[in-house]
């Protein structure tokens, strides 16, 4: 889960890094407020998980709190790279004499975390990695050690951060690795890290994403999730426990397991090029127990998609046997009558595995008129796309 | 012979007594594993029967099961807030193999439990999230349903459960030496390269299929690892080129972030070393079948 600037800048101030006065507002006359409670220059700043909010207009310099009323005013509402922007944060406005850059971050290729630092702070870093790879150091930092006083001047070091700033700079990185440990973060990045006129290290802006599965001992975090952002499906598949990702095709797609539902996406994809190039409509994992009340939960989701012209079932019984999960669908649809008068959309099962045979028994038994199953996963994909591409 | 897992391992279930634990302990015996004891501070000396008679003893902790029963496996089961402490005790009694079923386990969990595995130097882990590993006819350490497919030439190494089944039950008639669910988590214990390195050492295992999925640079390691290393050959599937870009697909280590991670960059790796790489599990499946009739 990634937090906005602002959830960044209170767990900052929470955990002792350094951060400036700061404030937010959803109208422009919060934000005069707030200029007004800063006193002197603010920065107003649009609030949205992308970036190149500066080159959008999204951050803007205001000297007087009609100035930051205005700015507000402007930006509210806005669009940035497709987010619309629905909370400003008007901070205060920093003299800076140097920008620098340092993130800690999980490093899947060596299993534990890597911190990076560079004295050029304020660029877009995935650019300086590429352009000029030199100017950013990389730091391994092995996760029971973590980063202590020595490590975080070894940072600085390799860095080649200047040495007036040092140990300054150092003891700001121990306090985000707090940060970073404290909070089950995978990512905390701070650019730019910025020494002021007046010798202060500050930061300036953040980037903090955390691990969804940590919320086990961080029910706290549930506060950051952003349901205005959420696709109203999604919204109602979390409540459900279900893991679904609305995606902006016509085919639904319901499987078990993770690897299973991304693969049967792809093929439903490609089946779909020979039919006008029709998409899947959604990723949803209904896990290895497929059992009639989540299958239904599924359905229920998918049907309530408008863009959903057909669905595709692929279940391999697994664990599950196949007349397991054949009973659940059956049910599943028989609960979706009840809830919903009519299940208009065809339903394209495939069932394989343990006790494919018997389901596929129980399917046909059944006869449900808007229903037909499919030998193969291949087989099954096809005949989806095809249905979702008739007219209607 | 197989890799990791033999008709000699002895394995122990850490949270045997859990709900998952009986339910995949009851299975893996009767697929013929020797399931030697099961962990529980709180039922230790206590013992739980299972079919046809078998009684599984409880132990107090792993270091007991060591003492008294000699496991050199452990399968664990345990929710994920208690995975790390299950899995520290493991690495303490010296344990050769954990796996690691738990689902959900927190990444900062996994990278310390890790990290302290790799200090001690003597454990190899499996997973999380994963569904274990299989040696048809053998052993079964984990949650992989023994009745898909036989034993047989093919290793296989995968980060997903379902996709595993799924090629396990296309090649059912050739059959597998071993295959190994690594989990789909963004750390693991065990990666592509390490069960690579495994597959090409076992004279058994004549051909290797690779199932990869979006997120990291695992697949891409692995194919760099492969044009060096590998003399065996090897069938690739990449799962995920449909997967919009920032989504986490199901699997915690499954996305794309930016550019990086891509269905298609790991394909065009695999593919730049010399693996054939299927577009459907069917297709590569097919493939295995051209390698098999090759040899």
């Amino acid at each position: 889960m990634d937090l906005f600037e602002y959830q960044a800048r209170d767990l900052f101030a929470a955990h002792g890094v350094p951060v400036l006065p700061a404030e937010i507002a959803t109208s422009p006359e919060a934000a005069r407020a707030a200029a007004q409670a800063l006193r002197g220059t603010v920065v107003v700043k649009a609030q949205v998980k992308t970036g190149g909010r500066g080159k959008a207009g999204g951050v803007r310099l205001a000297r007087t709190p009609k100035e930051a009323e205005a700015h507000a005013a402007a930006i509210l509402g806005s669009d940035i790279n497709g987010h619309t922007v629905r909370t400003v944060m008007v901070a205060e406005a920093a003299s800076i004499a140097e920008e620098y850059y340092f993130s800690v971050l999980l490093d899947r290729a060596n299993r534990g975390y890597l911190a990076m630092a560079s004295r050029e702070g304020g660029m877009d870093i995935e650019r300086l990695a590429v352009e000029r790879p030199e100017a950013l150091a990389r730091v391994r930092v092995d996760a029971l050690e973590g980063i202590d006083a020595a490590k975080a001047a070894e940072i600085v070091a390799v860095a080649g951060l200047p040495a007036e700033v040092a140990d300054a700079v150092a003891a700001v990185i121990v306090t985000i690795w707090g940060v970073f440990t404290a909070e089950d973060a995978t990512l905390v990045e701070i650019n730019p890290l910025v020494r002021t006129t007046d010798g202060a290290i500050i930061a300036l802006d953040g980037k903090v994403t955390l691990d969804d599965n940590a919320t086990f001992r961080h029910h706290e975090h549930e506060r950051y999730v952003d349901h205005s952002a959420t696709d109203p499906l999604e919204a109602k598949a979390v409540e459900r426990g279900l893991n679904y990702v609305k995606l902006d095709g016509s085919v639904g797609v319901i499987g078990n397991g993770a690897g299973l539902v991304m693969s049967t996406l792809d093929v439903v994809a490609r089946a779909g090029e020979a039919h006008g190039g029709v998409r899947p409509a959604n990723f949803l994992d209904i896990g290895g127990g497929a059992s009639a009340e989540v299958m239904a939960d599924g359905l229920d989701i998918i049907l309530n998609d408008p863009q959903v012209r057909s669905v595709f079932v692929n279940v391999f019984g697994g664990i599950t046997a196949c007349d397991a999960v054949a009973g659940g669908i059956v049910r599943a649809l028989g609960l979706l009558g009840e809830r919903n008068d009519k299940i208009t959309r065809p339903v394209v099962v495939r069932l394989d595995g343990n006790n494919a045979d018997l389901g596929r028994k129980i399917l046909s038994e059944a006869d449900l008129p808007h229903l037909e199953q499919a030998d193969t996963m291949d087989g099954g994909a096809s005949r989806a796309a095809e249905l979702a591409a008739r007219k209607a | 012979m197989a890799i990791f897992l033999t008709e000699t391992s002895r394995v122990v279930v850490q949270g045997l007594t859990g709900a998952e634990g009986m339910k995949h302990t009851r299975r893996m015996l009767r697929s013929g594993t020797t399931v030697v004891g099961g962990v529980n501070p709180r039922k230790a000396g206590t013992s739980v029967e299972f079919d046809d008679g078998v009684t599984v003893p409880v132990f107090g902790s792993v270091s007991d099961a060591m003492a008294e029963v000699s496991p050199d496996v452990s399968v664990i089961f345990v929710p994920a807030k208690f995975a790390k402490d299950a899995v520290f005790e493991a690495v303490d009694a010296g344990m050769p193999l954990v796996v690691v079923i738990t689902e959900g386990c927190a990444v900062h969990d996994t990278a310390d439990f890790f990290q302290y595995a790799r200090n001690a130097g003597t454990t190899r882990i499996i997973g999380p999230n994963c569904p274990g590993l299989i040696s048809p006819g053998r052993s079964n350490a984990g949650i992989i349903p023994a009745d898909i497919a036989g034993a047989g030439p093919i290793g296989l190494v995968s980060k997903s459960g379902t996709l595993t089944y799924q090629m396990m039950y296309e090649l059912r008639d050739i059959g597998f030496s071993s295959a190994v669910g690594i989990g789909g988590d963004p750390i693991i214990g065990t990666t592509h390269i390490d069960v690579l390195e495994a597959f090409e050492a076992d004279p058994e295992t004549k051909a290797i299929v690779m199932i990869g999925e979006i997120g990291g640079d695992a697949e891409e390691r692995a194919a760099a690892y492969i044009a060096e290393h590998v003399s065996t050959p090897v069938v690739g599937y990449v799962a995920g080129f449909t997967a919009p870009e920032g989504k986490t697909m199901g699997h915690a280590g499954a996305i794309v972030s930016g550019s990086s991670g891509t269905a298609q960059a790991k394909k065009e790796a695999l593919e730049a070393a010399g693996v054939k790489v299927g577009r459907t599990p069917s297709e590569t499946a097919r493939l295995m079948r051209e390698v098999i009739a090759s040899l």
